[in-house]
């Protein structure tokens, strides 16, 4: 059911966008077509509205502390100005979420969960934060994300921040982030994204999202920048290679199942962490069914929920799946079998009853020329 | 809003069927059904000589988000397909009333059909 509305909206509406329920928001799906979107976001740049995604401010003299106790990773190793990518398990080491937390200071960070999970993210964060001396706020509702994605993005950024700053944005580095003057508007720029090419994701308070949304569209019209909407999103994250919680993440999975165990830092944390039990017995017995990425070879997609077999045998399921708009074939991404999932793996995906050839191929499915 | 073309019959299913009696029929589906599906990237249609039947699957389209059957709104045999949008099915995105059309069938007994206004009535379509 669908409560919220993000502070673009209106800005959305007037370019005729498609909407559609996503964790509980009413966003674009797509405005015009989602291949177009896509291709634009691959060739020029797009921009985005995510601004259902949460942010919650951890600060205190114990902030780094409580965040290597309540997420898997050693947040408290980041560096100021970086970004790291890192989970929220439970007990069982089950994934609650995953998130990024960006390091403003020793007692000073941002985390950004998914927008369906940012309410169940923000009172987990409370909870575990009992014992130390931290102020956990949830910004979500008056804090907006806007996404510049594509090749073309640091050009757009650079026309609408003043030559003093343009070293803030053509120095930033992936994961790293500056507080930066964009268009009038005083927003966090991170060199972030979920689309695989270059990008930047820009934090801003809700006054002013549609003015900021407005200046970089005109700035960007001359670079073929489009608006995008969730459709493109997924596609792009798909050929990325990038997990979406809900599909490939879930409370049912543990971050070994899905690939992310270099994430959880079991070795460089020495105390305790949420899930840290369960996670170092899941590593040690190893995952049954692993996270892989499968290409088809006829034209038909396999679809999230699809089985996966082996000889007729079901040995997976797809999670998420489509016709790569980049690549021209089918990509999906399927928990399968450890003993099926080596690279090269001739497997088939059933399409409605049509056994389909598919094969076990290395992520990303695509990477962008550097 | 989708359009819908007023000079045409429609099923339920967003099938659309140009009938004027002589000669074969021929079947698409309608602008608010290419339009809901998004971008189609793959279609598969009956093969010619094949009997379709009112109201049963006979293809598939898929796009870029989903997959939905393709219904028959009429029951007949198959006379031609449109190899253009098995090659290029965002031709039906495009074009969903004209080169867009998927097949041709010889019409011995119509399913329930809607007009243009009560089927653009039903779907919030645009005559």
């Amino acid at each position: 059911m669908t409560e919220n509305y993000t502070a673009l909206y209106e800005e959305h509406k007037k370019l005729g966008a498609s909407f559609t329920d996503f964790g509980g928001w009413q966003m674009p799906l797509k405005y015009s077509s989602e291949l177009a979107e896509h291709h634009a976001v691959r060739k020029a740049a797009g921009l985005f509205d995510l601004s259902h995604m949460g942010e919650v401010w951890v600060t205190g003299p114990d902030a780094g502390a409580f965040l290597d106790y309540a997420l898997v990773g050693k947040l408290s190793a980041i560096a100021d100005g970086k970004a790291k990518y890192s989970l929220i398990c439970n007990e069982d080491g089950g994934i609650i979420d995953d998130l990024i937390t960006y390091r403003f200071g020793d007692e000073k960070y941002l985390v950004v969960p998914n927008a369906g999970n940012a309410p169940t993210v923000a009172v987990a964060l409370a909870e575990r934060a009992a014992t130390f001396d931290v102020t956990v706020e949830d910004a979500s509702a008056a804090t907006s994300l806007v996404a510049v994605q594509g090749p073309k993005a640091e050009a757009i950024l650079l026309k609408l921040t003043d030559e003093s700053q343009h070293a803030l944005v053509t120095g930033l580095k992936y994961y790293a982030f500056n507080e930066v003057t964009v268009a009038g508007h005083d927003v966090i720029l991170a060199r972030t994204g979920y689309t695989g090419e270059d990008g930047f994701e820009l934090f801003l308070p809700n006054e002013g999202a549609a003015s900021l949304w407005e200046s970089v569209a005109q700035a960007g019209e001359e670079f073929g920048i489009v608006p995008c909407g969730l459709a493109s999103r997924d596609s792009l994250r798909l050929e990325a290679g990038m997990p979406l919680y809900g599909n490939e993440l879930s409370l049912e999975r543990s971050p070994f199942d899905a690939g992310l165990g270099p994430v959880v830092a079991l070795k460089s944390k020495e105390g305790d962490f949420v899930g840290r039990a369960a996670l170092e017995a899941a590593k040690e017995a190893g995952p049954k069914r692993k996270l892989v990425g499968l290409k088809g070879h006829g034209r038909r997609a396999g679809r999230g929920g699809y089985p996966v077999l082996k000889d007729g045998t079901v040995v997976g399921e797809v999670t998420s799946g489509q016709p790569s708009p980049t690549l021209g074939y089918p990509v999906a991404l399927a928990y399968v079998d450890v003993e099926h999932a080596d690279l090269g793996t001739a497997l088939d995906v059933d399409l409605r009853g049509k056994a389909e050839p598919f094969e076990v191929v290395a992520l990303p499915f695509y990477q962008r020329q550097k | 809003m989708a359009k819908v073309a007023a000079e045409l019959k429609y099923s339920a299913e967003h099938e659309w069927i140009a009938a004027d009696g002589s000669g074969p029929s021929v079947v698409g589906v309608s602008a608010v059904a290419a339009e809901a599906l998004g971008d189609i990237v793959y279609v598969d249609l009956p093969e010619v000589g094949a009997t379709v039947t009112a109201g049963e699957t006979c293809g598939e389209i898929e796009s870029t988000k989903s997959v939905s059957d393709l219904y028959s709104p009429v029951t007949g045999e198959v006379t031609e397909v449109n190899d253009d949008v098995v090659g290029d099915p965002a031709v039906i995105n495009n074009d969903p009333y004209g080169a867009g059309w998927l097949f041709k069938v010889t019409v011995t007994e119509e399913g329930p059909l809607l007009s243009a206004q009560e089927y653009a009535e039903a779907n919030g379509g645009e005559l």
